[in-house]
């Protein structure tokens, strides 16, 4: 039993006798389960190859989405607008989920509210809780700006925005002026990636839209960044970094690095940062707008370009050596200003490590899961690296995204073995890990069940799981890495590299056995 | 000229598919390039335009497809006659599911697919009787239908229906650009219907943009899933969707609409002969009573 002197947590506290024999009891007189030969049996038949077959063919059923819904694509979206309140029209549940999510990955309090529709508002409409939504949260939270987005309850009964909204501002509720950009966001269709992408364009059609006159390509001389679904808080910053020491103008569109990684020193910023309006307003000014995840971003490359005239470049996420390369060169094509000593020497650092680390990654396996232009960029480094991506899964990527990843992966030998998985989910990869063992998987923390799973099997079945994507709710402060640009292809090259090592020493240390090849140098 | 995108409302039964498809051939006819949108679970908004009993419609399209992120414009959009675009958004069965969301997905579907192309003239939408949920008010929202015209007839009912349309298009029309652009009537034969239809259209500020009488040249085509245009050009009834055709096209008379109440409305119907005076005198009591 716990002592007060020597409290400890359930685990290893449910390890200890009493624990187990009252668990135990609870198990054999209470759940009515199967015995543990019938589980194993089972257990032992999911990891086979006649499963994965029946597997893949489910037709009805999603087990386990390596995706989330639109609407917690536009609350991340709209935090990255200064003074920014996320306004969620629909269930109160809903939202509590965003910012729960949120705050288990970034680890801070997220501004983000509901007009918290019930039965009455489903059969009556929503129209009243947005008007009292709106005045009560501009009330209270003071913002400079709120951006709404939808929850599933409200786009099944048809709700419409822009009526509601304009309503509430005829009504006097809120002041015609005060900016209420919005986005239809149904859960039910696209992911979290398509919510950033209808938030973001809701938000340039809000501010740019209607005041084009005057405005063309070129006149600020800035370009547009324009980040997508980013949950690194460093790729944020690497971006600034590298075009400041080119000395380029720019303006990052929404960028919430600042009010999700606040400091600790007594003061509570509901706000912090972000893109303000005028550099919205300005935006079509700029020379021209980079998409740093043209795959998730097609709603707003529509806008981009019909309504501001930018000839968006055709680049990739700016993820390892090659595409940072192509990345830079276009920036510097565009803007005129030459690629700087510094990130030459940052690129020739990248370079030296590589080689350094070749040699153990060169032929590795590795199963990845992600957002579509995140696998992308990973599987891509990884071909660099001499890493061999085996099993690439997007939930959330189309046909356009298979054929553009099969064209990636066709171009090189580590890649040409890659088995492509759009619309499967992590039961599907679940499967794959068993019967097509690679010797790594990299995704979110929901991995951790698969390789719990794989090691349940066997030591030599188990498939370590390392951790880059979103969401990381079980390790801590991964959120503020890095993943694009030199820097960030550096930071996963050590993680990659660390992992291999870390499991390289785990297998050789059995005493008299393995130790042989249990190292000091690496 | 720019696309002028109008939807259709009307009671249940009153002929909006069969008005919309014979007006807009006759638009086709005199070489508008049209577009149908079907907004309605039946699916039977382009059937005399294709020939066919009933076009698959795009939710129909999506179910099959899995999503409707896996459909392209080519699999929805059917041609038919005068080379009309036709689309059908489809929906459930009765008493299932959700018809006002597949009419949501239809439309959103066949913006994000570009079909509203430079080069259409008119967008017609046929929306399922009363606007009874927030998805059937979607032709009406901001950026599409700007003109609505009800369907109705000399009937009580109709013009009940009507007249509760016109308070759902208030509500958009305060917010937006919506405009109720007049009423059709559909001829039922009623005593007095043109007079009535003119007296509730003035009373609800708008016109009664074309009185189409009943003829049975209408079902005769509508066997051979025709319109008359199409079938009987010479016929007088073609002439009559001609005249609608050319009204709507010159139409300039877009107003919000001030609908009447439920007592002016039975005022109207009392003074044209169609409601009887209310004897209040004998509400609630019994026979006996009565007799007494």
């Amino acid at each position: 039993m716990q002592k007060v002197d020597d409290i400890k947590p359930c685990y290893p506290l449910f390890r200890q006798d009493e624990y187990k024999e009252s668990l135990g009891n609870k198990q054999d007189q209470f759940e009515e389960r199967h015995g543990k030969d019938v589980v194993q049996d089972t257990f032992t038949w999911t990891t086979t190859a006649e499963y994965r077959d029946l597997n893949f063919k489910r037709e009805a059923l999603t087990v386990n989405p390596a995706k989330a819904c639109q609407p917690l694509g536009a609350v991340l979206c709209a935090l990255g607008f200064e003074k920014t309140l996320p306004y969620v029209h629909g269930s109160q549940g809903c939202v509590a989920y965003f910012r729960t999510y949120f705050n288990r990955h970034f680890r801070e309090p997220v501004a983000c509210v509901s007009d918290s529709m019930t039965e009455d508002a489903a059969v009556f409409g929503g129209q009243k809780n947005m008007i009292d939504g709106l005045e009560n949260a501009k009330a209270l939270y003071k913002p400079d700006m709120i951006a709404v987005s939808t929850t599933c309850m409200a786009e099944v009964i048809g709700d419409d925005l822009n009526a509601f909204i304009l309503n509430t501002k005829k009504a006097g509720n809120i002041p015609d002026d005060f900016p209420t950009p919005y986005a239809h966001t149904p859960s039910f269709v696209g992911s979290h990636v398509t919510g950033w992408d209808n938030m973001f364009e809701g938000v340039m059609r809000y501010f740019t839209l209607n005041t084009m006159e005057g405005k063309a390509p070129g006149q600020n001389g800035k370009i547009n960044i324009v980040p997508g679904f980013e949950t690194y808080l460093g790729n944020y910053r690497v971006i600034h970094r590298m075009l400041d020491e080119m000395g380029v103008a720019h303006t990052m569109l929404s960028d919430p690095a600042e009010v999700l990684d606040t400091p600790a020193d007594g003061k509570f910023r509901m706000y912090a940062g972000g893109t303000t309006q005028d550099e919205v307003k300005d935006a079509p000014n700029a020379h021209n707008t980079f998409l740093l995840q043209p795959m998730q971003l097609e709603k707003t490359k529509k806008l981009v370009e019909g309504t501001w005239n930018h000839e968006v470049p055709k680049l990739n996420i700016p993820m390892g050596l090659e595409w940072t390369d192509e990345w830079l060169m276009k920036v510097a094509e565009v803007t005129g200003k030459p690629i700087p000593a510094s990130l030459v020497l940052e690129r020739g650092r990248l370079v030296d490590m590589i080689t350094d680390s070749h040699t153990w990654l060169h032929g590795k396996k590795f199963g990845l899961y992600g957002d579509p232009d995140f696998v992308m960029g990973m599987a891509k480094f990884l071909t660099e690296l001499g890493a061999e991506p085996t099993h690439i899964l997007c939930n959330n990527g189309s046909k356009k995204w298979n054929k553009a990843m099969r064209a990636v992966m066709d171009e090189t030998p580590y890649g040409r073995d890659a088995k492509l998985y759009p619309g499967a989910d992590l039961w599907h990869f679940r499967s794959l890990m068993f019967t097509e063992k690679p010797d790594f998987m990299i995704g979110n923390s929901y991995g951790k069940f698969i390789q719990r799973d794989t090691l349940h099997k066997g030591k030599e079945f188990e498939v370590p799981l390392i951790r880059i994507g979103f969401p990381i709710f079980d390790r801590h402060h991964l959120h503020r890495a890095t993943t694009l640009g030199y820097e960030g292809a550096m930071q996963v090259l050590t993680t990659l590299v660390n992992s291999v090592l870390e499991r390289l020493d785990e297998e050789t240390r059995g005493m008299g056995t393995t130790d042989y090849n249990h190292d000091l140098v690496r | 000229m720019a696309l002028r995108q109008c939807a259709i409302y009307g009671k249940g039964g009153i002929g909006k598919s069969t008005t919309t498809q014979n007006l807009v051939a006759a638009l086709a006819e005199s070489g508008k390039k049209v577009m149908i949108v079907g907004c309605d679970p039946k699916a039977d908004s382009t059937r005399l335009i294709l020939h066919s009993k009933a076009q698959n419609s795009v939710m129909e399209l999506a179910a099959e497809a899995g999503s409707v992120e896996d459909l392209e414009l080519e699999d929805v959009l059917s041609v038919g006659y005068g080379g009309i675009k036709c689309v059908e958004s489809g929906g459930p069965e009765p008493g299932v599911g959700c018809a006002g969301r597949g009419v949501i997905t239809a439309i959103n579907f066949l913006e994000e697919e570009g079909a509203y192309d430079d080069e259409l003239d008119f967008v017609f939408y046929d929306v399922l009787g009363d606007v009874v949920c927030g998805g059937f008010a979607m032709p009406i929202r901001e950026n599409k239908a700007q003109e609505i015209y009800i369907v109705c007839s000399g009937e009580m009912m109709a013009m009940y229906a009507a007249n509760n349309i016109a308070k759902g298009i208030v509500k958009y029309a305060n917010s937006g650009s919506v405009r109720l652009a007049g009423l059709i009537c559909n001829s039922r034969q009623t005593d007095r219907e043109d007079e009535l239809i003119i007296a509730l259209a003035q009373k609800m500020g708008t016109q009664m943009i074309h009185f189409i009488p009943r003829a049975n040249s209408v079902q005769h085509a509508e066997i051979r899933r025709m319109t008359v245009i199409e079938y009987d050009p010479t016929n007088p009834q073609a002439d009559e969707y001609r005249q609608l055709a050319s009204k709507i096209v010159n139409n300039k008379n877009f107003v919000i609409p001030t609908p009447i109440t439920m007592d002016e409305l039975e005022e109207l119907l009392m003074e044209f002969g169609i409601m009887e005076v209310e004897d209040e005198s004998i509400i609630g009591k019994k026979a006996a009573e009565l007799a007494a």
